[in-house]
């Protein structure tokens, strides 16, 4: 049975989020913002003291993803994602800050969940070790924080038709069998 | 006794670094499209169609199949009648480094454990396992080990009466526990026996086979059999989102272990399973 994929772009909006169920297949076009275990840590220690984010939070997607070198002639080298739940302490307050959305892999904690309830938020799963399929899908790339992270710098990409799977939507739904609504 | 210059241990090394990045093995694949065959569920074929053209763009792109390259696993088979005219730890090192940065691959080693400031920046050192072998030849395979699913790894130190059950039971519950973190779907290397570290390093060993074939032994290829059934009954599926392949294959070293000893280690492979050898 075919299945039919909806076109995502970010910026999201509440509607664009409200839209989206546990399941769903999108293919997203627009800004996302890399970022995972060290960018986050750092990111939090900003917020904690009340400084400026180097990245705008309103609507906005964070990949987890620390991506291979750039080989030359390309926007990114291989950019599969990285597994979620390492991430699960700083997930609820980015949602609260108005961050609309994040890519991993895996399953995560019941605050995250949540978190996109509360929040008019979702998360989305992208197959992992799929790096080189996922880089083709990035227009372009560039550090915008924490250079001196390499791999794990922040960075700002341009993606066109970037395969995920809603894993957590808004309404307390979850991808994941065993998962019991919300 | 022939030489074995360590200038040719470091070229070949540099060589299998980017091989195995951006090659997946070819029985890898067949056994993904195997496993594609063989679901109904959209997710799950979604997932390993992706996967798929995946492995044929890094072939021909020449780009890393995973953007986690892994720590470099290097397992080396000496000759007792080779001798390596220098250091081959340093050779291997500087392999890893030049196969690192020339292939645009990942560099993905912290030098403290605990602080994790520091990334040594081209992905040295290497973990080496040596093994000394009849003959003059110096045998090489590198085998990078993704983080995620090696840290859904585990050792048991299981008493004796858990037994077969025991062993089955703790397996497939670290699978469900482990759900779509290490990537399925799976290749499971288990160590059976030894001691502590003997059967951690048989089930890292165990990832090298083929994908499924059996242990030569009867008894412990029933083993591997009842395993990846049991995996499978679990619907973990491809990413954890559900189906009928969880693991693709299910390889067990066995060796005698303490009479109070049942020592049980598994090593999670992701489907990114990327090793590849040269006889020098």
């Amino acid at each position: 049975m075919p299945r039919t994929e909806k076109t995502l772009r970010t910026p999201l909006t509440t509607e664009s989020v409200t839209q989206l169920d546990a399941g769903d297949h999108v293919l997203i076009s627009g800004p996302m913002y890399t970022g995972r275990d060290a960018a986050h840590a750092r990111l939090m220690g900003v917020l904690e003291c009340g400084e400026e984010p180097p990245i705008p939070m309103d609507g906005h997607v964070i990949y987890y993803c620390g991506p291979a070198p750039t080989p030359p002639g390309r926007a990114i080298g291989s950019a599969g994602p990285t597994t979620s739940y390492r991430m699960d302490a700083f997930a609820p307050e980015l949602y609260a800050l108005g961050i609309k959305g994040t890519i991993g892999k895996g399953d995560r904690g019941l605050e995250v969940r949540q978190a996109c309830k509360d929040h008019c938020a979702v998360y989305l799963v992208a197959v992992g070790g799929a790096g080189a399929l996922l880089a083709q899908c990035v227009r372009s790339a560039e550090i915008v924080a924490y250079e001196d992270l390499g791999p794990e710098a922040v960075r700002l990409l341009e993606v066109a038709q970037f395969p995920a799977i809603v894993a957590y939507d808004c309404h307390g739904e979850s991808v994941f069998a065993g998962d019991k609504p919300l | 006794m022939r030489d074995i210059e360590p200038a040719v241990i470091t070229q070949t090394v540099a060589r299998l670094c980017q091989t195995a990045n951006y090659e997946l093995p070819h029985d890898v694949r067949q056994a993904l499209e195997r496993a594609r065959h063989g679901e109904t569920a959209a997710v799950a074929c979604d997932v390993l169609d992706q996967l798929l053209q995946n492995a044929d763009i890094a072939r021909e792109q020449r780009i890393a199949l995973c953007q986690d390259c892994g720590v470099a696993v290097l397992f080396a088979e000496i000759g007792s009648d080779a001798h390596i005219n220098g250091d081959l730890y340093q050779a291997i090192d500087e392999g890893v480094r030049i196969g690192y940065a020339e292939g645009f691959l990942r560099k993905s080693m912290v030098r403290d454990p605990l602080l994790r400031d520091t990334n040594t920046g081209d992905n040295t050192p290497a973990v080496v396992h040596i093994k000394l072998v009849a003959g003059d030849g110096l045998k090489l395979t590198l085998a990078p080990k993704g983080g995620g699913s090696e840290n859904m790894s585990a050792v048991w130190m299981m008493v004796p009466a858990e037994g077969r059950q025991g062993v089955v039971s703790r397996i497939v519950e670290r699978v469900c526990q482990a759900g779509g973190k290490p990537c399925p779907p799976l290749i499971l290397g288990v160590g059976l026996g030894g001691t502590m570290e003997k059967a951690a390093l048989m089930a890292k060993e165990a990832l090298l086979r083929n994908v499924g074939r059996p242990s030569d032994i009867p008894e412990v290829a029933e083993l591997e059999a009842e395993l990846l059934e049991a995996v499978n009954a679990t619907g973990v599926g491809p990413m954890g989102l559900g189906g009928a392949t969880t693991a693709l294959a299910v390889h067990v070293e066995r060796h005698p272990c303490h009479i109070a000893s049942l020592p049980l280690a598994l090593n999670v492979q992701c489907h990114a399973a990327r090793h590849v050898s040269v006889a020098l």
